[in-house]
């Protein structure tokens, strides 16, 4: 294991790494090793590479170091009534790890939670960084304002390449306001048909939404956020626009955020074997019936986590027939030995990421054996 | 611009009959007086005519021409409809234009998954009007949307007044399908979020048309907002109107548009429109809200009481959609408002943190003094995008220069002050320059080697976006030898 004290130490490596034709894993704080093929990597802890750099409210910037724990960075912009509106979450629970998620680890690996389906992605938050990239270089892609298209916009690649681009040393993100005030509603009873009947009424309408999810409970959950007159507006107006789809109830907050959470993070979904499945909301129905296990919903019914025992592929072929993908997100090491983490693109895309990924890393420092594709 | 290659001019005949093969019928052309209306874009100080036209209409014909060009080593330059500000669609002479404009179909609507797909030759505004029926929109609205095509809105990540809300090009586009410059059809995203792999997609919008040729387009459609509500504030200064906007976002309100305007602005845009700005003030700022009613009105008074605090003279609170829209076509009329106090216009397009305003316009004014050219500001004040306008006459001899030389200089005082050199306009054939005032030579090098990977041989756009072209053998090569490491680039931090 490498820990290099600063970024010149992690350059020195990833170049010496470069020269000898060696491979390297870059590593936050390691919440998520557990994703991928079992590998004999060399790692290289960026834990030395923390703290904030700086953060300016009024114009909405943040820059940060990548092992900054993320609850540091969630706590810090809540002090500021801000947010990261993409709502990165940490996977160590789900994953059993001892470690706890890190700012450069959730952007590097395109995490995002319910808010997700209105508020983006990592990919949408990421201004700027500065990174080592393969070659041992440091460089600088994006800005730190919110507004750029100056060069190509290199920190949309950065975000959920999971380190195999570079090593960000210094991170640019974006922030937002915290909403003031959230309230949950919720139907109960649907089937996923019926759900998604449900939320793609209410997202497509101008209650503003701001997140839904539908449980294998049948329940079905609607977020509203904002500030209290616009809040208590919608919440009036929002049973009206699905009057058809069932009677709404307000959730407390001890029923609301459990659910989200398991919408949001998979908690509780019983099953060795865990895949997230992203795909057209439309076919999240399609894609739930005849599955035996456990599941949950999120982002309307676009993103879905099926929980299994049975040690296949076989949710990936039917999430190919749906025109979605699924990512293999907790498994046993034999599966993770046999399953490649994501869904094969086509042979003509897989080639341009990684002639993509060779214009970052010529010499292949940052391709171990986690990722085979 | 490279100078053109005499050796594919003289094969000008030959070019033109082997794309005639594929295209047939007028989708060629080469006469002289054809090629005119493509000699420039939106940037008109640029002109020059291609070596021809080529306007195909469905992506196998893309993607022959593209295939024909890189086995006969002919440069294309791609176009939608032209209105680049940043000479994006400028052409060479000795490259072959790519017209985009028989793509004008709408394919697809989904109401239910909130998605529309469309070709590239769609304007901004008809993806709106195919949806607005149901009570849709597509959220990034540049300025010249009525002609904009999205294709191009994809090649330079276009924004517009409403973008700090909702996001620029890129953050409503789910999918492409994209031609290589070999040839090959790609498709990047498509009707999820999040596909799996590199985010080819998020490099390939706003990369110039230098990366692939965009066929079809799959974007988010929004619900349109319930209503919305506008306030015009008028400040003694803009420093007092920058005060208030740092306000009312570090209260928690992201407005739906936040515009200023400097004095000289709004006393063009008043005797144009005649909408009723107030000309005692130093700057004016419209703040528009957006959602449900209640919302709006909870929102105006916080603004209009944070406006108060921060020294406005003028608050007028829009009644009704009729002076909401008044408010705006003063906003919306600068451009050409100014363009009727001087002969010729500049339109610059610099991001700066919000808070170094004051100084930048303090700076700006100094320069209009030492340059001898007068300078009005538009501003979309929420994300720091600035647009000075630098008043020129072209038929004085040696204005011209001296406008892009005042030009120059303001977007390099907006990096000095930690910003950017276009926040929406792109860098094009007209900032190409100035990218090692923002960039390092290695970053400059890292962006090329992403070219690289799309476009080996260069083909494709030449001349954009990058001051130096660099061979991509040369780009490839590692200063690796014997397991010897060295860093003769490391950077001094």
């Amino acid at each position: 294991m490498h820990t290099p004290r600063d970024r010149h130490d992690l350059a020195e490596i990833i170049a010496a790494a470069a020269g000898k034709g060696e491979t390297l894993e870059l590593a936050g704080g390691g919440s998520k090793a557990a994703i991928g093929a079992p590998r004999e990597a060399s790692r290289v802890s960026l834990a030395a590479l923390a703290g904030v750099v700086d953060y300016d409210p009024a114009e909405l910037v943040l820059t940060v170091r990548p092992a900054t724990p993320l609850a540091e960075v969630q706590q810090l912009v809540a002090g500021q009534g801000q947010m990261l509106a993409f709502e990165p979450w940490d996977h160590a629970p789900l994953l059993g790890a001892d470690a706890h998620a890190t700012i450069g680890g959730v952007v590097a690996a395109g995490v995002a939670g319910s808010r997700r389906v209105t508020a983006g992605s990592a990919r949408d938050h990421l201004l700027g960084f500065t990174a080592i990239s393969g070659r041992g270089e440091s460089f600088v892609a994006g800005a730190k304002v919110v507004k750029n298209v100056t060069g190509y916009d290199l920190p949309k690649l950065m975000a959920g390449s999971w380190g195999r681009l570079g090593a960000m040393v210094e991170l640019t993100l974006k922030v937002l306001p915290r909403p003031r005030t959230e309230l949950t509603l919720a139907l109960d009873g649907l089937s996923p048909a019926a759900a998604h009947a449900a939320m793609a009424r209410a997202l497509g309408s101008n209650a503003e939404v701001s997140a839904a999810a539908h449980l294998q409970s049948g329940l079905t959950l609607f977020r509203l956020a904002g500030f209290e007159p616009s809040v208590a507006a919608r919440a009036r107006h929002l049973p009206a626009i699905l009057a058809d789809h069932g009677r709404l109830r307000p959730l407390d907050a001890e029923e609301a955020a459990p659910a989200w959470q398991r919408a949001m993070t998979a908690s509780g979904l019983a099953g060795a074997v865990l895949w997230r499945v992203h795909l057209q909301p439309a076919n999240m129905p399609h894609l739930l019936a005849g599955w035996a296990g456990e599941w949950a919903c999120d982002w309307g019914g676009g993103l879905v986590w099926l929980a299994t025992d049975v040690q296949d592929d076989a949710v990936r072929q039917r999430a190919a027939e749906l025109g979605g993908e699924a990512t293999l997100i907790r498994a046993g090491d034999d599966i993770r030995a046999r399953v490649p983490t994501f869904q094969p693109r086509t042979p003509g895309v897989m080639a341009l990421e990684s002639r993509v990924r060779r214009a970052f890393d010529p010499a292949g420092v940052f391709e171990t054996a986690r990722f085979q594709d | 611009m490279p100078a053109p290659d005499q050796s594919v001019l003289a094969r000008r005949d030959e070019i033109a009959a082997a794309l005639r093969a594929i295209v047939p019928g007028e989708g060629v052309i080469t006469a002289e007086h054809e090629l005119r209306p493509y000699e420039s874009d939106g940037l008109t100080a640029y002109r020059q005519p291609p070596m021809l036209v080529v306007l195909p209409e469905t992506t196998a014909q893309v993607s022959q021409v593209l295939a024909w060009c890189q086995a006969n080593g002919v440069k294309v330059v791609p176009r939608g409809s032209g209105t680049s500000l940043s000479g994006g669609a400028l052409p060479l002479a000795d490259a072959v234009l790519l017209g985009m404009g028989k793509f004008k179909r709408v394919i697809e609507v989904n109401y239910e998954d909130r998605f529309a797909v469309v070709q590239p030759g769609v304007t901004n505004l008809a993806v709106t009007q195919a949806v607005e029926a149901r009570g849709f929109y597509y959220a990034p609205d540049p300025s010249s949307q009525i002609a904009c095509s999205i294709g191009g809105n994809v090649a330079e990540n276009s924004g517009g007044v409403h973008c700090l809300k909702y996001g620029l090009t890129t953050n409503n586009v789910l999918g492409v399908e994209l031609v290589l410059m070999d040839g090959e059809v790609v498709r990047l995203g498509g009707t999820h979020l999040d596909p799996a792999g590199l985010d080819l997609l998020g490099v390939v919008v706003g990369s110039e048309g230098l990366l692939g040729v965009v066929t079809e387009v799959t974007v988010r459609i929004l619900p349109r907002p319930e209503t919305a509500r506008a306030v015009l504030l008028g400040f003694p200064d803009p420093e007092l109107a920058g005060a208030c906007v740092a306000q009312v976002i570090a209260e928690g309100i992201i407005p739906a548009g936040m515009e200023m305007m400097d004095k000289p602005a709004i006393h063009a845009a008043e005797a144009f429109v005649n909408v009723g700005y107030p000309l005692d003030v130093g700057a004016l700022l419209i703040v528009e809200v957006d959602g449900p009613a209640a919302e709006c009105d909870h929102l105006i008074e916080e603004v209009a009481r944070i406006a108060n605090e921060n020294g406005a003279v003028t608050c007028r609170v829009s009644q009704g959609e009729a002076e909401r829209l008044a408010f705006w076509a003063g906003r919306k009329a600068a451009f050409p408002a100014v363009g009727r106090i001087s002969p010729d216009y500049y339109c610059m397009d610099g991001t700066i943190p919000r808070r170094r305003l004051p100084e930048v316009l303090q700076r700006m004014e100094e320069l209009s003094q030492s340059y001898g050219l007068g300078v009005a500001n538009v501003f979309h004040a929420g994300d720091g995008n600035l647009h000075p306008l630098i008043l020129y006459d072209a038929n004085v001899p040696g204005e011209l220069h001296k406008a892009e030389e005042f030009g120059n200089d303001i977007l390099r005082l907006c990096v000095e002050v930690g910003g950017v050199l276009t926040g929406e306009h792109g860098v094009g054939v007209e900032k190409r320059d100035l990218m090692p005032d923002m960039f390092a030579e290695a970053d400059l090098r890292q962006q090329q080697r992403v070219k690289c990977a799309f476009d080996p041989d260069l083909l494709l756009n030449p001349g954009k976006v990058f001051p130096t072209l660099h061979r991509c053998a040369e780009l490839g090569r590692m200063h690796v030898h014997h397991g010897e490491v060295r860093f003769p680039e490391l950077p001094r931090f």
